[in-house]
């Protein structure tokens, strides 16, 4: 057996030379005979009864695949949680995006004015477009009372807490919606063949999403729709959800013209169509005692989930249990509320709540410190988690988490207090201020709750006829890193070297369903799967007498090749059991939220121009604790890009909305971070390792988005001494609070 | 612009691509993208944006960096047109991306090729740049994964190497 250690180690991105060289197929890359491309003919107004629908001059129309709602084989909806949403508006629209009709011809160019030549006449309807405004119930828009979803969750006796209070603190804090901004557009190509059934490749997180969204609606068994990831640029959750309608559009045109049919949208369609990050409002309130300990409080997270209710409760679940942050809450009563809109329906995007949540959380951590009269990192000190304690869903703390090492080592790296004297004197002149701030916080790794056990993945792993590892999931790579640090799993687990296991096409034809690439979940979920799979290997391999202990390489693949001589194909199958200590109370939303925590302090150091009202972000401190770190190189490029992502969250990226619309929809005015933008972010790692997780390993994708916004908000709050409660945080805001505009 | 899809509209375009003669049957506006993507099957330049903003189809032209969906065919022709499938020898990848590969600088791909050849254009007229001359350098091509500093940190590694050669 190879001794040599491949996980842990940073080994060449699996399928790194192909991106290098440009070799890599993406779906737009990849052409079929006959190919058709589509378009969508979207509504343009927020909410009505489609009167009529008028196809206008000067377009040839018999030369168009047209498809509507009546086309439709199976069930008009996109299956997912519920089946509110339809794949094509049937008399109604509820967004101003809302897909009406599809068309398609072999010409690309012609496309976009035959659409412009679609006219729909409304009946239009009363719209509402804030949170407010849903739960007022001016007007009903979804369902009894716009509500898609209501969570309680309770600990201790919270309305005991307030006469013993010190100090009662109360804010209110919000964040915007943010697009995900992959680089890649959203694609998919589907080809029909009665025999066959319907075929798509495309840009995409989850192929059995849409194997199942594809089912329903095209009224075909499971065998007969067949889901192909192509290379994947970009997803951060905005690929989780809505491939699953493009697919469906792609797929009806092709069921009805039966020729394949390409659908690539550009960027101001995907940006303005597809989903968001859900606006949040938090409020807060709390009882601290006079050395500034939490003795209880009531948190109110509410979340704008748009038209339709897609993964809005998932989202918000998420967001609720980490609403009380890396702090030990004797009492606590978190309400969370998901409501209606007649905006497109936000989705998923890296975080998935959890930075809503935790950015009111640490923002309001630092007011709670300026109400008793102690520093930010005392106020943090004073009620972090310990081990033994137990968290807002009464999730005991079981392994040996020592937050306030954790602060200290980052106030080290950062050199906080150092700065923060310096900066008390420097910033008494002159047109700059600068400012430090903290965020700590915690992210759950893999499902929430029940969500493993539901899921019930399983993986497969195939010792193949030439003697190397395939590894079969439906798991995908958009940029993460999934196919090196699986093969590395297997790699190990097999005592391989790297270059022996290779990953098969995530392809539903031919990978089981390991559940969908969200949720940190793939590198400790399926990665602990793997490697059982692979283990399966490797003993069938034993007790069939054809391998030994101390194997080398070459005589693993010499019993591979006997295996399969002998058998015919060789797979090993693992299927997730949830964890005997693990458990998760639906009904009163308690228990084990998560089978593991990561954890981590943030520490941001910014300046403000007072001339401009700009905030640069000059140095930024990220240390966390995320298990066992399987491949150092990937995973600090996950903590970066997060970060990344952080500060555009915080300081640049604001979706304008006007009745519904999206009005910014082009890079060049929704503006994300460039490389001049940003500093040098220092990655640091703290690793404890995990039960739960394959060779030790936490979630770590998703936990770098949580932490920026509050750390940079607490910075600029140290720099100016104005509170700033939301995000994105612009210039002009900054102007107007220095003016008096904010509390 | 005409607008017009007639084949009366279509000339013959000849320039080099990748160090061979071309010749194109396309019409005078068309995007050079398209053109590469489409006619050429070089796939490796990617369409972001589609207005010049992000740098995913960047291409050197005649050895400037250009966006080449703002590109009209016509402009090239004459030209010598380098893409990212023209960088490699053979199976002996150029510094730049050995460099990305071992540095980190690709995460979803997307963004490599443009980035990669804006980093070539950026090390031919700066073979020693700073960390902030690259930051500077590279800041009209967006990348969503990497937060920049992994890409930053290739592009001083090919630097180097390429220096030491």
């Amino acid at each position: 057996m190879n001794s040599e250690r491949i996980v842990g180690k940073s080994v060449p991105r699996k399928e790194g030379r192909d991106k290098v060289t440009g070799r890599s197929q993406y779906v737009d890359d990849m052409v079929l005979p006959n190919m058709l491309f589509g378009a969508t003919v979207r509504s343009r107004i927020p909410r009505g009864r489609i009167k009529k629908i008028t196809f206008g001059g000067g377009i040839a129309w018999d030369e168009f695949v047209i498809v509507s709602a009546k086309d439709i084989p199976g069930k008009n909806c996109i299956a997912l949680i519920g089946e509110d949403q339809p794949c094509l508006a049937d008399g109604v629209v509820n967004h101003p995006e809302e897909p009406v009709l599809l068309l398609a011809h072999p010409d690309r160019h012609v496309l976009p004015k035959a659409v412009e030549a679609v006219s729909i006449e409304y009946d239009a309807l009363p719209a509402i477009f804030t949170i407010e405004e849903s739960e007022s119930r001016s007007e009903i828009v979804w369902g009894e009372d716009n509500v898609f979803k209501t969570y309680l969750i309770e600990k201790g006796d919270v309305d005991s807490v307030w006469d013993e209070a010190d100090y009662i603190v109360e804010g209110e804090y919000a964040t915007g919606a943010q697009e995900q901004l992959y680089i890649e557009n959203n694609g998919m190509i589907a080809a029909f063949d009665a025999a066959e059934g319907i075929t798509v490749w495309g840009s995409l997180q989850c192929p059995y999403y849409i194997h199942k969204a594809l089912m329903a609606l095209c009224s075909l068994p499971a065998e007969k729709v067949r889901v192909v990831q192509m290379e994947t640029g970009g997803a951060f959750g905005g690929k989780e959800e809505y491939p699953s309608m493009i697919a469906g559009h792609a797929a009806l045109l092709a069921m009805k013209c039966g020729k394949p049919v390409k659908i690539i949208y550009d960027r101001m369609e995907d940006m303005a169509a597809t989903t968001k990050r859900h606006p949040s409002r938090t409020r807060l309130r709390t009882a601290v005692d006079k050395d500034g300990k939490i003795l209880g409080g009531e948190i109110e997270f509410t979340i704008d989930g748009g038209a339709y209710l897609t993964l809005s409760p998932v989202v918000l679940s998420r967001g609720a249990i980490h609403a009380g942050g890396a702090y030990y809450w004797p009492s606590v009563r978190i309400r969370a509320k998901a409501v209606a809109t007649n905006a497109p329906p936000h989705g998923a995007f890296r975080g998935f709540g959890a930075p809503q949540s935790l950015f009111a959380m640490e923002r309001h951590m630092d007011r709670m410190a300026q109400a008793v009269g102690i520093s930010p990192v005392e106020i943090r000190r004073r009620n972090f988690l310990q081990p033994g304690q137990a968290t807002t869903t009464e999730q005991v703390v079981r392994e040996p988490i020592d937050l306030g090492k954790l602060l200290d080592r980052a106030l080290g790296a950062s050199d906080y207090y150092g700065k923060r004297e310096r900066f008390a004197k420097e910033n008494q002149l002159g047109d700059f201020r600068k400012g430090m701030g903290i965020a700590a916080f915690l992210h759950g790794a893999g499902f929430t709750g029940s969500g493993e056990r539901y899921l019930s993945s399983v993986v497969g792993v195939e010792g193949c006829a030439d003697g190397s590892v395939l590894v079969l999931v439906s798991s995908t790579e958009f940029g993460q890193g999934t196919k090196t640090v699986l093969s590395q799993i297997a790699a190990e687990a097999l005592g391989l070297p790297y270059e022996n296991v290779s990953m098969a096409q995530p392809d539903t034809s031919d990978v089981p369903n390991s559940g969908p690439t969200v949720a940190s979940r793939t590198v400790m979920v399926v990665g602990k799967l793997v490697l059982s799979a692979a283990l399966g290997i490797r003993q069938t391999l034993m007790s069939s007498g054809l391998l030994r202990e101390g194997y080398s390489t070459d005589e693993f693949r010499a019993a591979c090749r006997s295996y399969v001589a002998a058998h015919g194909q060789f797979r090993s199958w693992s299927r997730y059991e949830a964890p005997s200590d693990i458990f998760w109370d639906d009904q009163k939303y308690r228990g084990e939220a998560y089978a593991a925590f990561a954890w981590a302090v943030y520490i941001a150091e910014i300046t403000v121009d007072l001339t401009t009202y700009s905030v640069s972000v000059d140095d930024f401190v990220a240390l966390q604790e995320v298990g066992k770190v399987l491949h150092p190189l990937l995973a600090r490029g996950q903590v970066i890009g997060g970060v990344a992502q952080g500060i555009g969250f915080s300081l640049y990226e604001k979706v304008v909305w006007e009745n519904g619309r999206m009005q910014n929809g082009q890079m060049t005015n929704y503006i994300m971070p460039t490389s001049s933008d940003l500093p040098a972010i220092r990655v640091l790692f703290e690793e404890l390792g995990n039960v739960y997780g394959a060779y030790g390993a936490k979630g770590i994708g998703e936990l770098p988005m949580d932490g920026p916004a509050p750390a940079i908000l607490n910075a600029v709050v140290d720099a100016l001494g104005v509170a700033f409660d939301s995000v994105p945080l612009l210039p002009e805001d900054i102007m107007d609070g220095l003016a008096g505009g904010v509390r | 612009m005409t607008g017009s899809r007639e084949s009366h509209g279509v000339v013959e375009i000849s320039f080099s691509v990748n160090g061979e003669a071309k010749t194109v049957r396309a019409h005078p506006m068309e995007r050079l993208l398209d053109v590469l993507r489409q006619q050429l099957n070089l796939t490796g330049a990617k369409e972001g944006c589609g207005e010049g903003e992000c740098g995913s189809c960047s291409v050197l032209m005649d050895g400037v960096l250009v966006n080449s969906c703002l590109v009209p065919v016509l402009q090239a022709a004459g030209s010598s047109v380098v893409t990212i499938e023209g960088l490699a020898a053979g199976e002996t990848l150029h510094v730049l991306q050995e460099a990305f590969l071992e540095c980190g600088g690709a995460q979803c791909g997307i963004c490599t090729p443009g980035m990669i050849l804006a980093a070539c254009h950026l090390l031919e007229g700066n073979p020693e740049p700073t960390t902030e001359e690259i930051r500077e350098g590279l800041s009209g091509n967006l990348c969503r994964c990497t937060g920049y500093s992994q890409i930053v940190e290739a592009v001083a590694e090919a630097a180097r190497r390429r220096m030491a050669a």
